[in-house]
């Protein structure tokens, strides 16, 4: 407090407005040829070139206001700024209490939804939103395992989420396996339980794929192993598209079961949920239950990891990550610990993965590109590594935040008709992270909790953390 | 015989393109022991402004040969200038920052941008394919061998000539120069080569601007050769060049240009002979091989542990 009695010095405008015009010279050269000239097709194919001078004076003048602004608060702020020590144990009490409620909130969250805007708009808010987010705080949590407690960073998580989608789709849809489950038990029955059949099978093909892919790059660390688990991603996804005999290629598998209510189809049969229940059939209540049945697998990969954190193998995942050399001198076999923390993540990403087909019904390689992982590897980072409650914060904004755009329709009438906000989700997704990373690199929650501790839990603030090679 | 001299000719083509793509990645990792993710989608912005600097030329002055090359020359210029101011912004923006912090965040960092690139070019440009008119048909036929003419088209003579003549200047500034002095020493150890007074922030800028200027050339060569580009065609030519880096010795400068051209032979060499859908399957493996059994590259140096 005392530092604003003391009386400031004057902004210097001078040298604000001087940096301010730089700035805007210098998006003056980045923009005006990309933003100034469009490119477009005419009827005879012929390139021309279409200029934009409104475009590109508004976004040069934003860049001029922005960069005053920025320079303005920054020589206004420069003196507060020494005073502030962040307390890293209200941010450990946050996640202490914050994931009961988190957890409360969203089991009643389909209810809520359905009491306020009722069973017609209710679809979207839990299908686009609920649904939607949960999948990715799953695959955070999953990848957290292996990011956030192992210290091994992968690029190619993805390719885990492929394997369990592909597996689900796959054995679901086979015609023999269909037949054969016909023949011993009854017809229908593959079609009803298919999802509760193959949601392991395809977590245990995802781990052993996991196993697989981890072997060769036991060696290596940090940025190398990130980039070779981004060519395993890739090349897993080559290998969906070309393979069309197997996968069926870019056209993707279609008509996928979806997951049965313990044997009851959704449907409006005879013998679908609504009719055994004396319901009204409506297609809400599928989606309520993908919504819980996300839910579940989410907080077991939750509780898992919580879990796993106590056991000799959690330990041994963080000791690794803290400091690889000092971990092998006491003995620790890091092969192992590795190959489990790859294993595990893979497995629930490869849950996941069956989940996302199963209710999808359709799925294709365009769902499993580059751009996934680095998503999920982002809730992850963003969250503050190994933070669970971070994982839930950082899904919400980047997936929900992007997911709002789409809602966003009154900005058609400031920017014209012809103004989709839809089409920048994914530039703004990009601002977002490189403005996450300058405020706050190690993540929303970077505290972490000590596994050991004496008398008392301390948070260990992250400045203290270092972590290892990777 | 006919057709492997054809695919060598095509291959050196390509991997003169890749070879100046990984110049820059290896640049910076060897300065700031960063992946710059954001590398290929620069690489993709400098093929756009090329197209937009020759569409524009072309417009004022038609299509008649010698405007053709004039056109190519200004684009290649233009686009050197812009895409370097690019990767100075984005080094200013979002790396400069971060450097020293945590491990993970120049990383992170990087991605967002390169997905901040893609998606910034899509909305401003659209997200179709986007040609130029064909240029410089026409071939110098070398020898005839069982009915099949083995060519050289002048684009590949062009590119070829070009990419040599870059490098050649490049070489000359990263070894005789006080600003290539510096950037060795920034290489070695950047607190030493402060106290000697050299300006570290400046000299890693400069690295940026290099490393894009070449990747401009490489975009301008890309589009002159296929004569299409397109928003999204940043990530995959990004990644083979990266591979060229690594294969070569990642932080070697030689090696990077080994590499381009190896990655660039394997891969038409793979086309022709094996199957064209797996091409890109093949460069991905090779990266994967390589850092597993290789990972200090052809021509780098092994990388010590230390406690």
């Amino acid at each position: 407090m005392q530092a604003e009695t003391r009386s400031r010095p004057p902004v210097d405008w001078t040298r604000l407005i001087k940096d301010a015009g730089f700035a805007a010279a210098i998006a003056f050269g980045l923009f005006a040829l990309l933003v100034g000239l469009k490119t477009d097709q005419t009827l005879n194919n012929q390139m021309i070139l279409v200029p934009r001078p409104q475009t590109l004076f508004a976004l040069v003048a934003a860049v001029f206001v922005g960069r005053l602004l920025i320079g303005y608060w920054q020589a206004t702020r420069a003196e507060g700024a020494a005073r502030k020590k962040p307390r890293s144990n209200t941010m450990l009490k946050l996640e202490k209490y914050g994931l009961p409620v988190a957890v409360g909130f969203l089991v009643a969250y389909p209810l809520m939804v359905l009491f306020t805007v009722g069973p017609q708009g209710a679809i979207k808010w839990i299908d686009n939103f609920g649904i939607q987010i949960l999948i990715y705080i799953m695959l955070g949590w999953g990848l957290n395992i292996v990011v956030g407690l192992a210290g091994l960073l992968d690029l190619g998580y993805v390719a885990f989420y492929a394997v369990g989608a592909y597996s689900y789709a796959l054995f679901a849809t086979s015609e023999p396996i269909k037949d054969f489950m016909a023949q011993i038990i009854g017809e229908g029955f593959w079609q009803a339980w298919a999802f509760w059949i193959c949601l392991p099978v395809a977590g245990i093909l995802a781990a052993f794929w996991g196993m697989l892919l981890g072997f060769p790059v036991l060696r290596l660390r940090g940025d190398y192993l990130a980039i070779v688990t981004l060519a395993f991603g890739e090349i897993i996804r080559l290998v969906l598209i070309n393979w069309v005999e197997f996968s069926n290629g870019y056209a993707g598998i279609s008509a996928i079961p979806r997951p049965s209510f313990f044997g009851i189809p959704f449907t409006a049969a005879d013998n679908g949920f609504a009719a055994t229940f004396g319901l009204e059939f409506s297609p809400i209540y599928r989606t309520i239950f993908l919504f819980y049945i996300i839910l579940v697998l989410a907080l077991v990969t939750a509780a898992v990891s919580m879990r796993l954190r106590r056991l000799p193998v959690g330990r041994a995942w963080e000791a690794l990550r803290e400091d690889e050399i000092a971990c092998r001198s006491l003995g620790i076999n890091t092969v192992n610990t590795k190959l489990t923390a790859f294993a595990i993540g893979a497995m629930f990403g490869g849950f996941a993965g069956a989940f996302f087909a199963a209710r999808q019904g359709f799925i294709s390689p365009e769902s499993f590109v580059f751009h996934e992982s680095a998503q999920i590897l982002a809730i992850v980072v963003l969250g503050g590594m190994g933070s669970l409650l971070g994982v839930v914060i950082a899904s919400i904004l980047l997936v929900g935040g992007v997911e709002i755009l789409r809602e966003l329709d009154f900005l058609k009438q400031v920017f014209g008709d012809g103004f989709d906000p839809a089409q920048y989700r994914m530039l703004i997704f990009g601002i977002c992270m490189v403005l996450m990373m300058l405020w706050k690199p190690r993540g929303l929650i970077s505290a972490r909790e000590p596994t050991v501790y004496l008398k008392e839990k301390k948070a260990v603030s992250a400045d203290l953390v270092q972590e290892g090679h990777g | 015989m006919e057709v492997l001299v054809q695919q060598l000719i095509n291959g050196v083509t390509l991997g003169a393109v890749y070879g100046l793509i990984a110049i820059g990645y290896t640049m910076v990792f060897g300065i700031i022991g960063m992946v710059n993710f954001a590398h290929g989608d620069v690489f993709m912005i400098s093929a756009f402004i090329a197209l937009i600097v020759f569409l524009a030329v072309t417009a004022l002055a038609g299509l008649s040969g010698g405007v053709v090359f004039l056109a190519l020359l200004a684009a290649l210029i233009v686009s050197m200038v812009i895409t370097s101011l690019y990767a100075w912004t984005i080094e200013r923006i979002a790396y400069r920052k971060l450097r020293g912090s945590f491990r993970l965040a120049p990383l992170i960092s990087a991605i967002g941008m390169s997905i901040l690139l893609m998606n910034y070019v899509q909305v401003a440009q659209g997200s179709r394919n986007k040609p130029i008119p064909p240029v410089m048909r026409d071939t110098i036929p070398l020898f005839e061998q069982n009915g099949f003419v083995v060519a050289v088209s002048y684009k590949q003579v062009l590119i070829i000539a070009v990419t040599a003549l870059l490098l050649g200047l490049f070489w000359y500034v990263v070894q005789k120069t006080p600003l290539g002095r510096a950037q060795r020493a920034c290489e070695q150890d950047q607190k030493m080569a402060a106290l000697l007074g050299i300006n570290v922030d400046r000299t890693i800028s400069i690295t940026f601007v290099i490393g894009a200027a070449l990747a401009a050339v490489a975009g301008t060569m890309f589009l002159t050769y296929y004569g299409v580009v397109v928003f999204s065609d940043g990530f995959v030519p990004g990644v083979k060049a990266f591979t060229a880096a690594v294969l070569g010795g990642i932080g070697s400068l030689p090696g990077a240009v080994l590499g381009g051209l190896l990655i660039g032979l394997i891969e038409t060499l793979w086309s022709a002979y094996f199957s064209i859908d797996y091409k890109d399957v093949a460069a991905f493996s090779i990266l994967a091989v390589v850092l597993v059994f290789m990972p200090q590259g052809l021509l780098g140096k092994p990388e010590v542990e230390k406690v």
